[in-house]
């Protein structure tokens, strides 16, 4: 039996979670449809704390809500004049959007209420169930070569970073 | 015996080849042709050097007890391709490549010598000495083979320089025609030698010779009871084996390419089609001799198919104008005499004759001198052309007051071919007579009956050319001998021609190496002594001078002369099999099985292919938003699929 | 009431369906590009959720959202920077006036 506080926090999070995805993708505004993806950002993270991953959720806000977000402003800023809205798209793409978007919501709905692992353990069985994720545990997680270690992946995302960075920096360059 | 001088007279020639195939155009035509005749006549003197030592140093390794032995200087392994399968390179001594290899050498280098002078100007020059070069190379490793495999390869060889040698005049049409048709015909028959290779080693597991002749009865033993279609597979290989006997030696139905050879230059015919690449077949069976012997089957093949070649050369060589084509059927005729000579030969003794391996000793002198005089006779051909610029003999006649040398060296030539005691064709070809007259009759008096055509054409040719009415021709162009270059190897083979047939050539080479004393035998010598001078007489009576003898005979029998001069209508024969047969009926059929079969299902689909892309190219429209919407429907179909199939 | 494994996973199938939405509607390319990060972060979600639920004793899900986070911050940089470079070339951010790469 989850508690109380922790039913509503889930319900404010996942209204706001489905009201702002929804907004992200309508708004007319460029700016505002990143504004809802931060909100949306944030309600991830928050669900990631809930979840008792501390660290992801502080990854998710610092990485996600504060670095990629402010790219999109500033690319927002850069290709956007002031209070222009978002061109709107055709109607046909539209309808047709619309008519697969709906057709992957009914069969992932369908999926997911038909699938037997779904219902059975609150939340708070998983959280004892598993031991509490420290610091340490992930150091150790992305500096070993062992079995559930991660060194080299590891490395080569601090490669590919690298690679993206320069990347980004040759496209973008004026010449 | 020391490898180095036999791998230098492989060498030498080789060499040459490369210089003047490669540098040729660099040098000038005297420079070449200098190098040419130099490299070629150091390579006659070591051939000498060899042969004599074999035949003389009386080393127990080549003569011991009285008997010549076989000889491999070096046999080394040049392919493995399995345990078994092994191809070697060697160079073996024994009577008869001894022989061959004077031979060879002789008659190139008077060759190299002659077309210096015949060739002279010509452009290409130095590539003929390099084609010379290459064809002399490739003989000479063909007759020290040590193994059938490595004869196969410098047969094949020989066999290029041939159609590059017959083909020299390559801007003109007939002779392209001629050296491709030479190729074909060859190449024909050598598959047959390929198979007969390949099924005698496959059952022996040896190439090699030595191993082969030494114990004809062993392979016999190997090949066990194996048959097929009746004959015993020995059988088969040997025959076949000799088929590529038959498309090297042009015997009947293979010969129709060496007449048309003649399209090359004179020189190249006298050393290739007459001397010594015409006479590979020859030397093919005399060095498988022995296993020929086991399967007599095959031995009375050789020798019906060389009786018939025989007879059938001599007359189609009454009926020709082309001097040169007389020359080749007369070749043609020359070598089935060989051929029937080696095939009434036997290595056992036989009830009622003396020596029965004696066809194979004559076989091989006839093979000797006449190697001698037909080069002289094609030489002689040569100076004749070279004076008259005509192949035809009606551009000749009355030619003796203008051209003394060739006249007498010719004469000496027909002497020496008709069998007129005492130049060299008398002796072998009566050794001959004798050999098929002990084995049966019938070879012997048939055989005789060509002896005598042999002496009627060749004085026909003879006398149309140096007698009778001189041609009109001669007082705007007076025609007259050739330079030195071509009258020393003339004067110098008609020497040759007159004593060879003194040598006493059983001393040298028999079928097992043990000596024999060649004695005249009275009977057959007189009867075919007769028969020439009767075919001389004929001759004379009939072309001495012009008259009307020719016209009535040609008269008498209008069919026969001229199918004759069609030379019995093989050409045409062969042409209807490839053009009307095959080329219309299977070839035509299977090209349409290709073009609307095969071609047209490959067409298919491409074409399909083709549609289809057309098709469906317009959904790559570039807008990513599109592909995004299919891809998310073709994902939730696919799902929607695989949950109701499996759920 | 239990806070059970489809109550987590709803959010993040709406959120999946309106990126969907959204690049398949939006004509903006960096409108695009905030649908995909939708997408992608509903996708990093469901990690999530099935590694607690489902193998609350290790913490491989995890690991991997991290890496994804950081695959999409550097996607996010290189295709921010063709989008300034196309808005450079064409003058403006439309996916309309890109459509060169096609048959």
């Amino acid at each position: 039996m989850d508690s109380v506080g922790n039913i509503i926090v889930y319900f404010a999070v996942a209204i706001m979670l489905v009201i702002f995805s929804i907004a992200a993708v309508t708004a007319k505004k460029i700016l505002r449809a990143a504004t809802y993806l931060l909100f949306v950002l944030i309600g991830t993270a928050i669900f990631y704390f809930q979840m008792g991953y501390q660290f992801l959720g502080g990854v998710q806000i610092a990485v996600y809500a504060g670095g990629i977000m402010v790219l999109f402003v500033f690319a927002i800023l850069l290709t956007n004049k002031p209070n222009e809205k978002a061109p709107e798209g055709k109607s046909h793409r539209k309808t047709w959007g619309f008519l697969v978007s709906a057709a992957s919501f009914v069969l992932l709905l369908f999926a997911l209420f038909y699938m037997p692992l779904i219902h059975g353990f609150s939340l708070v069985e998983c959280l004892s169930a598993g031991k509490l994720i420290t610091m340490h545990d992930i150091g150790e997680a992305f500096t070993g070569g062992e079995r559930f270690q991660y060194l080299l992946p590891f490395e080569a995302i601090s490669v590919l970073l690298l690679a993206c960075i320069i990347g980004g920096v040759t496209i973008a360059r004026k010449d | 015996m020391e490898p180095i001088i036999p791998i230098l007279i492989l060498a030498f020639p080789l060499f040459t080849f490369l210089l003047l195939g490669l540098c040729g155009m660099k040098m000038s035509h005297k420079l070449a042709g200098f190098i040419g005749i130099a490299i070629l006549g150091t390579t006659a003197v070591l051939a000498y050097i060899v042969s004599c030592t074999y035949f003389f140093s009386g080393d127990p390794a080549f003569i011991f007890e009285g008997v010549r032995q076989q000889y491999q200087v070096f046999d080394v392994t040049w392919l493995a391709f399995t345990q078994s399968l092994v191809v070697k390179i060697g160079f073996l001594i024994d009577p008869i490549s001894a022989l061959m290899l004077v031979v060879i050498t002789t008659i190139s280098f008077m060759v190299h010598l002659y077309s210096w002078g015949y060739m002279e100007g010509e452009p290409g020059f130095q590539r003929y000495y390099a084609f010379l070069s290459l064809f002399t190379f490739s003989m000479l490793g063909l007759v020290v083979a040590t193994n059938i495999f490595q004869m196969y390869i410098f047969w094949e060889l020989v066999g290029v320089s041939s159609y590059l040698l017959i083909g020299f005049f390559y801007k003109l049409p007939s002779a392209v025609s001629a050296s491709k048709k030479a190729f074909i015909v060859t190449r024909f028959a050598d598959l047959g030698f390929l198979i007969g290779i390949l099924l005698l080693s496959y059952y022996t597991d040896t190439f090699n010779f030595v191993e082969l002749t030494q114990n004809p009865e062993l392979v016999l033993g190997t090949t066990g009871g194996a048959t097929y279609m009746g004959a015993s597979v020995l059988t088969w290989a040997m025959v076949l084996i000799f088929s590529g006997g038959m498309g090297k030696s042009a015997m009947m139905p293979l010969h129709i390419w060496l007449p048309d050879a003649m399209e090359g230059p004179t020189p190249v015919s006298a050393l290739i089609h007459a001397a010594t690449m015409v006479v590979a077949g020859v030397y093919l069976v005399a060095r498988l001799f022995p296993l020929y012997c086991v399967v007599d089957f095959s031995l009375t093949f050789i020798c019906c198919v060389g009786a018939i070649t025989a007879f059938y050369a001599a007359m189609v060589a009454c009926a020709q104008t082309d001097i040169k084509r007389i020359l080749a059927f007369s070749t043609i005729s020359q070598i089935a005499f060989m051929m029937v000579s080696l095939g009434v030969a036997y290595d056992k003794p036989l009830e009622g004759v003396h020596y029965s391996g004696l066809g194979y000793m004559a076989g091989m002198f006839h093979l000797f001198t006449h190697a001698m005089f037909k080069a002289l006779l094609f030489l002689g051909a040569g100076a004749l052309i070279h004076a008259v610029h005509s192949n035809e003999y009606t551009a000749m006649g009355g030619l003796r007051k203008y051209m003394p040398i060739t006249h007498w060296t010719f004469l000496i030539g027909c002497l020496a071919i008709a069998g007129i005691w005492p130049f060299a064709g008398f002796f072998s070809k009566d050794e001959m007579l004798a050999a098929m007259f002990q084995r049966h009759w019938f070879w012997g008096a048939w055989m005789t009956m060509v002896a005598g055509l042999t002496a009627f054409y060749m004085f026909r040719l003879y006398f149309l050319v140096f007698w009778g009415e001189e041609n009109p021709h001669y007082k705007e162009h007076k025609p007259h001998d050739a330079p030195w270059q071509m009258s020393v190897p003339l004067i110098l083979l008609a020497g040759v021609s007159i004593c060879a047939g003194w040598i006493q050539f059983g001393e040298f080479v028999t079928w097992n190496g043990e000596p024999y004393h060649i004695h005249i035998e009275a009977p057959v010598a007189f009867t075919s002594l007769l028969v020439a001078v009767v075919g001389i007489a004929l001759a004379a009576i009939m072309y001495m001078k012009k008259n009307t003898l020719p016209e009535k005979a040609r008269n008498m029998w209008p069919a026969l002369w001229q199918a004759a001069n069609r030379r019995f209508y093989w050409d045409e024969i062969y042409m209807f099999i490839t053009h009307r047969i095959i080329f219309n009926i299977i070839c035509r059929s299977i090209a349409w099985f290709d073009r609307h079969v095969i071609d047209a299902t490959m067409d298919g689909f491409a074409k399909m292919t083709q549609s289809l892309s057309y098709r469906i190219r317009g959904m790559q429209n570039g807008e990513v938003q599109s592909y995004v919407g299919w891809y998310i429907s073709g994902a939730v179909v696919i799902a929607a699929i695989a949950w109701l199939c499996f759920a | 009431m239990d806070l059970s494994m489809l109550w987590y996973l709803v959010p993040s199938v709406i959120m999946l369906v309106c990126g969907i939405y959204g690049f398949m509607t939006r004509k903006n390319l960096i409108a695009i590009l905030i649908s995909l990060e939708l997408m992608l972060n509903s996708a990093d979600l469901n990690f999530v959720i099935f590694n607690r639920y489902l193998y609350p004793g290790s913490m491989e899900g995890m690991i991997f959202t991290l890496f994804a986070i950081a695959l999409a911050a550097a996607e996010t940089a290189i295709a921010i920077a063709i989008i300034i470079n196309i808005y450079r070339a064409v003058g403006n951010t439309d996916i309309n006036e890109v459509k060169q790469m096609r048959f």
